[in-house]
């Protein structure tokens, strides 16, 4: 794939004294031993808020969109907000697999197989808020373009919000498969260990019969690229789609061309922000330290700071422009977005995404573990008020003054956000002890170029790959 | 080592001399007097499809118009609105003189259309106007045609800075053996930037009309431009050129200078002080990036704005930047140079060419696509002026930029194969020289637009000069950054 010389100012990506079997063993652990007393607890807590999540959906669709904060004025709020922000995280997930693949960037092997389940567990949340803002979730195939003997129902191709279904609903499958195909050698090879005949059985089925010869690697290669750039296109254009559900709008603070790349640049800052808040944790429990790196998390710690900085500059654009513009509507919505009654959303928003990542600049901050797990965290808060400040105080001040009001949320949109949180923690938490979490072979396959045990047997053999390269190339 | 040879030389002079006489001649020939439009004019109407056309400009004007009347929301521009249209069915002229107007320049419509309802039945005045309003875009004429080609220039060493800057920043490891090709396509910048500053000097002082805000008559009339006048005045204007020119110079030859002094270091200082230089310089030059293509392209259009419009900016110059680093790495692979400069490289080169040009469409689809579907007049007309008066360009460079490309550079093969990254690297060229072209010619000369000895001229002249500093510089040093610590990854790039 990539070359095979490394310069020696990289720094190693799996260090320790690290063998080839060792990466097995260190992969296999969490999956073949038993679970501790901080996974069951931390377990149950995400258990009782997903269920808790569940009786607020149940009393959702049992009673009626009424039991949420919507209004006649706002009538897009938690919903949309939580809806974007779960997908905007699982950005991260795909950038990482697909465009760090295609960039060559080794460092992604470490860790694209839990932002890839990431990906996938929060598009799920998402999904969930506009199936259950539908008020009747059992008509949700109704936004498929379905034949027309179901009735004169028919979608309109018109509105991004059915762009949407389509995005999202590609996104996932392509992800889904992308995620899959990583994981078939690494199945296979906790097939292979399995002691018991049903886990072996269990991992023979998830594995699709993978037999590790070399047409395996070949054909596996092949996919991988194939999917890589499938999926490049696809995760832009599903957060650009996002995007156009607010842009197309005539709505003043919505309506502006910037929407999709900066979108996207967000969706990328949240997600990887909260890959940190999940590996970091992580690499902890599960004895990882040694393939998830702190130099894996400088390096998120500055897509981090590029993104968020890439946000701040298009949220000063806005600013400028509405300016610009000389259009009355356009300067109040940001007026009222800095300055109005939810100035403090807006406070938080700028705080959290732009001015928070800068501390990444100094090198120290950005290698300390506990400094990038409280970033994380706030990034994470403040691309939630990114959405809200977007939508809400967007709305909440239409056209006509004698409707202006204020969005309350209701105990039930808080429960439901706290119940997709719960959810996407109950998978990922089982995700952690069931599945290899870090993709193995693809690890392996750079232990000798990158791996701190050859770097130092090349030093003192003081015989490297180039100068022996070099004598080949001549 | 490079040397520049005569034969190179001399190109790049004819180039420069048969670039400054069509110049010259565009300069000569543009119409001094109204007497001198009305002739031109005359002469055309004799090929015929002149009046449908004009009946055809009129629709539009009418729609522009409309959209100029919700803006100010003045009674008396509604009713000059009205008398425009009937002002255009009474005279195929009248119906022009909308059209020819550019929507910029809506308050001196009213203006217009008042004249004409004093003089009433008399289209003689709305007749002189427009007269006037033709010079005045003939004039132009040949001040745009020398504005693009010198920004599109400048703009392309730019790209190329920006490029490098990343690969440093990003620590890259298959791009060091091309640094020294990358730094020789960024050394125009200096002269290029010189030339832009100086043509935004001459359009201060008042020496074409390129950008209408500059003209104190037409702020006085336009409550809009006036409202910007905070940000949109000569002096800052200027004085925000020379930072951003400054700052992007002074990176340019800080970082040459360290890349050269690495060469006979010992440790890797000077690559550190890049290193750093250019994490600095990416966050200046995104931020200035954005407001040069606001200062320097958005306000010949000073009603017309777009959040997106610096980024799309950006897309256009980096992978023109990006094609002809690949452009002139191949043509000194060709000479037996670059010795180190294998196929997995120009693949590399081949496949940022590919994707820049989508992610170009991308961000060209954006900005359309929202515009076209929200449909609001303040913006729409920017694309209604564009699609009515520029069909050909305007969709021929979708073409050039997107259909093309994709269609070339997909196959990995091809990737790999000269004379067609060659071949996609021209289409490419021309094809974002005419996204220029788009930007800024309808604002500036209207319907008066076509490509002739002015817009050849210019290219050629500019080409020329490019090719003469480029080479130049690629002659003063080894192509090879011998001593940069990623260079053996780079020597041994094998994908």
């Amino acid at each position: 794939m990539s070359s095979h010389y490394e310069a020696p100012i990289r720094k190693p990506l799996i260090i320790g004294d690290k063998n080839y079997h060792d990466v097995t063993v260190d992969v296999a652990r969490p999956v073949e031993g038993r679970a501790n007393k901080q996974w069951w607890i931390a377990f149950s807590i995400a258990l009782a808020a997903f269920l808790w999540g569940i009786a607020c959906v149940a009393y959702t669709v049992g009673t009626g969109i009424g039991t949420w904060g919507s209004n006649k004025t706002v009538g897009w709020a938690w919903d949309i907000t939580n809806f974007v922000w779960w997908v905007g995280i699982g950005h991260a997930g795909t950038l990482i697999s697909a465009v760090l693949l295609l960039f060559r960037q080794k460092w992604r092997m470490a860790i694209n197989r839990s932002a890839e389940a990431m990906t996938i567990f929060s598009v799920i949340q998402a999904a969930m808020f506009p199936v259950f803002h539908m008020g009747r979730p059992w008509l949700a195939y109704w936004v498929m373009p379905i034949p027309n003997q179901f009735g004169s129902l028919w979608v309109n191709f018109n509105s991004p919000l059915l762009w949407d279904v389509f995005a999202i609903s590609t996104y996932l499958s392509v992800s889904l498969v992308f995620w899959w195909t990583g994981l078939l050698p690494d199945f296979a090879m906790l097939r292979d260990r399995a002691i018991t005949p049903f886990t072996k059985r269990v991992y023979s089925i998830l594995s699709f019969g993978w037999s590790g010869r070399a047409k395996d690697w070949q054909r596996f290669e092949e996919v991988s690229l194939v999917l890589a750039g499938l999926a490049t296109p696809l995760v832009l254009s599903v957060h650009t789609i996002v995007s156009f559900d607010f842009a197309t709008s005539v709505i003043p603070g919505w309506h502006t061309t910037i929407l999709p790349p900066y979108f996207v640049a967000g969706a990328i800052f949240s997600g990887f922000a909260m890959v940190n808040t999940l590996l970091i944790i992580m690499r902890k429990v599960s004895n990882l330290e040694a393939y998830i790196t702190v130099q894996h998390i400088e390096l998120m710690n500055i897509v981090i700071m590029i993104t968020g900085s890439i946000v701040g500059i298009a949220y000063i654009t806005e600013l400028f422009v509405a300016w610009y513009s000389g259009v009355e509507y356009e300067q109040y919505a940001f007026l009222n977005r800095a300055t109005g009654p939810y100035w403090w959303a807006y406070a938080l928003m700028m705080t959290c995404n732009v001015i928070s990542p800068q501390v990444m600049w100094f090198k120290k901050i950005r290698t300390s573990i506990f400094v990038s797990f409280v970033i994380s965290i706030v990034v994470n808060i403040g691309m939630w008020f990114e959405r809200f400040v977007i939508i809400v105080t967007s709305l909440h001040r239409d056209y006509l003054p004698s409707s202006w009001t204020m969005f309350q949320p209701t105990f039930v949109d808080a429960g439901f956000f706290i119940g997709t949180i719960g959810f996407f923690f109950v998978l990922f938490l089982l995700y952690s002890r069931s599945f290899p979490v870090i993709a193995q072979a693809e690890v392996k396959s750079i232990m000798k170029t990158s791996s701190e045990t050859y770097k130092k047997l090349r030093e003192q053999g003081g015989h490297d790959n180039h100068s022996h390269s070099e004598q080949n190339h001549h | 080592m490079y040397t520049f040879s005569s034969r190179l030389k001399t190109i790049a002079f004819v180039l420069m001399i048969l670039g400054i006489l069509g110049v010259g001649y565009s300069f000569f020939t543009a119409p001094k007097t109204v007497e001198d439009v009305e002739r031109i004019l005359a002469a055309d109407s004799h090929h015929g499809g002149g009046h449908a056309d004009a009946a055809h400009h009129g629709d539009a004007a009418h729609d522009a118009h409309a959209s100029a009347t919700e803006e100010t929301h003045s009674h008396d521009a509604v009713k000059a609105h009205d008398t425009t249209a009937v002002t255009a069915h009474d005279s195929v002229h009248g119906a022009a003189a909308v059209a020819a107007h550019d929507d910029h320049n809506h308050d001196a419509h009213a203006k217009d259309a008042h004249a004409a309802h004093e003089g009433h039945d008399d289209a003689h005045a709305a007749h002189q106007e427009h007269l006037e309003h033709v010079l005045h875009q003939q004039q132009n004429k040949p001040w745009a045609a020398v504005y693009v080609a010198a920004l599109f220039f400048m703009l392309i060493s730019l790209g190329a800075l920006a490029f490098y800057a990343i690969q440093y920043a990003a620590q890259a490891g298959w791009s060091p053996v091309l640094f020294r090709v990358m730094e020789g396509v960024s050394s125009y910048l200096i002269p290029g930037a010189i030339i832009v500053f100086l043509l935004l000097v001459a359009g201060v002082m008042g020496w074409h009309h390129l950008f209408v805000w500059m003209d104190p008559e037409v702020v006085a009339k336009d409550h809009l431009i006036q409202a910007k006048t905070g940000y949109l005045n000569g002096p800052f204007f200027l004085i925000r050129a020379a930072i951003f020119m400054g700052g992007w110079i002074f990176y340019r030859q800080y970082s040459r200078k360290n890349s050269l002094a690495q060469d006979d270091a010992t440790d890797n200082r000077f690559y550190k002080k890049n290193f750093k230089a250019s994490a600095a310089f990416l966050v200046f030059f995104i931020i200035t990036e954005s407001i040069m293509s606001w200062d320097w392209i958005m306000s010949v259009d000073p009603h017309w704005y777009s959040t997106l419009f610096g980024w799309y900016v950006f897309a256009s110059f980096f992978v023109s930047g990006i094609t002809v680093i690949a452009m002139i790495t191949l043509y000194l692979k060709s000479l037996g140079l670059l010795e180190y400069v294998n196929t997995s490289h120009i693949h590399d080169l081949a496949k940022f060419m590919f994707g820049i040009s989508v992610f170009w469409t991308y961000l060209w689809f954006s900005q359309f696509m929202l515009i076209w579907y929200a449909d609001i007049p303040e913006e729409i007309v920017y694309f209604i002026t564009r699609i009515e008066k520029y069909n050909l360009p305007f969709f021929g460079m979708v073409v050039m930029n997107f259909v093309l490309p994709i269609l070339i550079l997909l196959n990995t093969d091809f990737k790999r194969l000269s004379w067609i990254v060659v071949m996609a690297g021209i289409i490419i060229l021309c094809g974002h020289y005419v996204d220029f072209f788009n930007m800024i010619m309808p604002a500036t000369v209207g319907d008066q637009w076509f490509i002739g000895a002015g817009e050849i001229g210019a290219i050629m002249f500019f080409l020329g000069l490019f090719i003469f500093v480029v080479f130049t510089t690629l002659a003063k040093a080894p192509l090879l950054a011998k001593r940069n610590p990623l260079i053996e990854e780079s020597k041994h790039f094998h994908y």
